[in-house]
C-alpha cells in the first residue's frame, strides 16, 4: 500500500504544484524519488511530529494542500491536538498519513501497533477516515483524499499486500463496495483485512454458509447501507472499541438491530503476544480461519 | 501585552488591511497566548475589523468574542488556547510565504510559560533550519505562570541565550516603551537569514497598583470597587470610551 500511495502522490504532485509532502524523519526508501523531483513540494520536520502537523496546518491556511506523514501511532496520537485545534477546527486541507496501520509493524512491539487510530480519528470533527484494505484501494484513496477539500485520515499497511481487486472498483468517500453476494451473512471488513474476509466467506461456502462480503475503505463517513443485512459482521484490525465496528454498532442502535451481529476486533488490551502481523492476526482469530470460525459458531449459536 | 498589540497594530507594524481581512498579502499575527484575546479583540476593533461596542459582549452567552482567540473573529488568524499551537502554526504559514508568493511576514505572541511546551522548541529548531527570516516571535516575559513564579515553576534563564542557542537572533527590550517596541518591531527581520525572537520585559497587571505582579489576576476580573479604581489608575474616563464610540 506504501509504494501504491508515493506512485499516486508523485502522479498528482506533478499535475499540482501546491501539493506539499512534510514527513516526520521517517519513509526510508520510501519518499526520497519525491523528495528530488519535488524540492519545494517535500520538508522533513524531523522527529517533531507536533510542529510536523502544526506546520502543515499553517501551509495549509496559505492554500497548500498538506499531507503529513509517518508511520504508526506518531503521526495521529504523539500530536493529537494539534489534529483537533488546528487541523479540524481550522478545516485545514491537511491529510494525515499513516504506515503501519493496525498491526503492520508486528515484531516491533506495541508502541508500532496503531489499534486506536480509527476511534481516535472518527471522533475528530470534519475528519474524513480511510482505511483501505489493499493497494488499488490505497492508490484510490490516495486520490480522494488529495481531491477531497478538508482534513482527511488516511491509514495505510505496509509493503506487500495482495491486491483484493482485479480492477478498480469505484472509489468515493462515504461508499463501501460490495465484493460478493450471499444471502446468510455479511461481512464488512476495513484497513486491510479484505482479503481474509473474503477467503473466510470461501471458508463458509465450503460449509454451506454463503456469506456477502463489503469492502469497508471509508469508515467516516459510513456509507449506511452497508447495515441493511441481517447478520452483520465487522472486520477489523483495530481495538473492539470504536473503530469499524463502534461505527456499525451506532447506526445500527438507531436504525434497528439486525438478527446477528458481531465485531471482529482486536481485544481491549494491549498485545501481549510478538510476531509479526501474520502471526498476530492468527492469535487474535483475525486471519481467514480465525473469522470463519467466528461467524459460524456466531451464526449456528442463534 | 496590550503595548505590544498597541504597536502591531496601531503603531504601523503589520501590514493588514481591517476592509480586507482575507488579503492574501497581509502580514499574518497569531496570538499564541490565546487567553490574551481581550486585548487582541480591543485592538482588532480599534483598527475597524470589527465595531467598537461588541466588545462588551466578551464572554457573553452568544457572543463570537469567546474566551480564547477565535477565527470566528475578523482578523483573528488562528483560533488558540491550548499552548504551544501558535508558533509550530506560524511557521508553517512563514514557511509557505518563503516558497511561493504571496509573499508575508508572521508575528507570533508567546507567554512566558507557554515556553515550557516541547513544541514550541521542536518549532524553534525548524524555523531557523529554514532561515526563515519572515517569522518574528515576540514573547511576553512578565515571570509569572499558572501556579507560581516562572523561577519557581520551570526557570527559562538564561532565556534570551536559549533563543540564540537555537539560532535565533534575539533582542530584548522593555515590553512597557512603546517607542522601544516599535524600534525593535520595525527593524525585523534582527539578521537577514534568521527567524527573529523579542523579548519583551514585561510586568503582569502593569498600570493598576493591586494588580501588578500579582497572579490572583491572572485569573480575577475586576469587578465593582475593583473596576472602578483600576479604571482611574489608569486614567480611563468612563463616558469617555463611550463618545469614542459614537464618533
Amino acid at each position: 500500500m506504501r509504494s501504491a500511495f508515493i506512485e499516486e502522490l508523485t502522479r498528482l504532485a506533478r499535475e499540482d504544484r501546491n501539493i506539499v509532502l512534510v514527513v516526520g524523519d521517517l519513509g526510508f526508501g520510501v519518499v526520497q524519488k519525491f523528495a528530488d523531483e519535488f524540492p519545494m513540494q517535500f520538508v522533513n520536520a524531523g522527529v517533531a511530529e507536533q510542529n510536523m502537523t502544526g506546520l502543515a496546518a499553517g501551509m495549509a491556511l496559505n492554500g497548500r494542500t498538506v499531507l503529513t506523514y509517518s508511520i504508526a501511532n506518531f503521526p495521529v496520537i504523539r500530536c493529537l491536538e494539534q489534529i483537533r485545534n488546528d487541523v479540524c477546527y481550522h478545516d485545514a486541507n491537511v491529510k494525515i498519513v499513516a504506515v503501519g496501520g493496525g498491526m503492520a509493524y508486528g515484531s516491533l512491539g506495541m508502541t508500532h501497533h496503531a489499534t486506536e487510530d480509527l476511534a481516535i480519528m472518527r471522533a475528530m470533527p470534519n475528519m474524513v477516515v480511510l482505511a483501505p484494505n489493499d493497494p488499488v484501494e490505497a492508490r484510490l484513496a490516495t486520490r480522494a483524499a488529495i481531491e477531497h477539500r478538508g482534513p482527511v485520515y488516511l491509514r495505510l499497511g505496509k509493503q506487500g499486500e495482495k491486491t483484493v481487486h482485479a480492477s478498480d472498483p469505484e472509489f468515493a468517500i462515504g461508499k463501501a463496495i460490495r465484493m460478493r453476494d450471499g444471502g446468510d451473512a455479511t461481512l464488512l471488513a476495513t484497513g486491510g483485512l479484505l482479503l481474509n474476509a473474503m477467503n473466510a466467506a470461501e471458508i463458509l461456502d465450503a460449509k454451506g454458509i454463503h456469506a456477502a462480503v463489503i469492502s469497508v475503505p471509508c469508515v467516516k463517513p459510513l456509507d449506511p447501507s452497508i447495515t441493511q443485512s441481517l447478520n452483520l459482521f465487522t472486520i477489523e484490525e483495530h481495538s473492539i472499541i470504536g473503530g469499524l465496528g463502534g461505527a456499525v454498532a451506532e447506526l445500527l442502535a438507531e436504525a434497528g438491530a439486525p438478527r446477528v451481529f458481531k465485531r471482529i476486533a482486536l481485544p481491549d488490551q494491549f498485545s501481549s503476544k510478538t510476531g509479526d502481523q501474520e502471526y498476530l492476526r492468527r492469535e487474535f482469530g483475525l486471519d481467514a480461519a480465525g473469522i470463519a470460525r467466528t461467524v459460524e459458531r456466531a451464526l449456528s449459536s442463534r | 501585552m496590550s503595548e505590544l498589540l498597541a504597536v502591531l497594530y496601531g503603531g504601523g507594524v503589520l501590514r493588514v488591511d481591517p476592509a480586507r481581512p482575507d488579503w492574501p498579502e497581509r502580514d499574518r499575527f497569531i496570538l499564541s497566548k490565546g487567553h490574551g484575546c481581550a486585548g487582541l479583540y480591543a485592538a482588532l476593533a480599534e483598527s475597524g475589523f470589527f465595531p467598537l461596542p461588541e466588545l462588551d459582549t466578551f464572554y457573553l452567552n452568544g457572543t463570537r468574542l469567546a474566551g480564547h482567540a477565535t477565527t470566528t473573529v475578523p482578523g483573528v488568524e488562528l483560533s488558540t488556547g491550548s499552548l504551544g499551537h501558535g508558533l509550530p502554526v506560524g511557521t508553517g504559514m512563514a514557511l509557505a510565504a518563503k516558497r511561493c508568493p504571496p509573499s508575508f511576514r508572521v508575528f507570533v505572541l508567546l507567554s512566558d510559560g507557554e515556553c515550557d511546551e516541547g513544541s514550541v522548541w521542536e518549532a524553534a529548531l525548524f524555523a531557523p533550519q529554514h532561515q526563515l527570516d519572515n517569522l518574528v516571535v515576540i514573547i511576553d516575559y512578565n515571570k509569572i505562570q499558572s501556579l507560581g513564579t516562572v523561577k519557581e515553576v520551570m526557570d527559562l534563564d538564561p532565556f534570551a541565550d536559549k533563543w540564540r542557542s537555537f539560532r535565533w537572533a534575539v533582542r530584548e527590550i522593555d515590553g512597557h516603551d512603546a517607542g522601544a517596541i516599535a524600534d525593535a518591531l520595525h527593524a525585523v527581520p534582527f539578521e537577514p537569514g534568521r527567524p527573529s525572537c523579542l523579548i519583551a520585559h514585561t510586568v503582569k497587571g502593569k498600570g493598576v497598583s493591586f494588580m501588578e505582579d500579582k497572579l490572583l489576576w491572572h485569573y480575577r476580573a475586576p469587578l465593582g470597587e475593583d473596576r472602578a479604581s483600576a479604571m482611574r489608575e489608569l486614567g480611563v474616563v468612563e463616558g469617555d470610551l463611550l463618545q469614542e464610540d459614537e464618533e
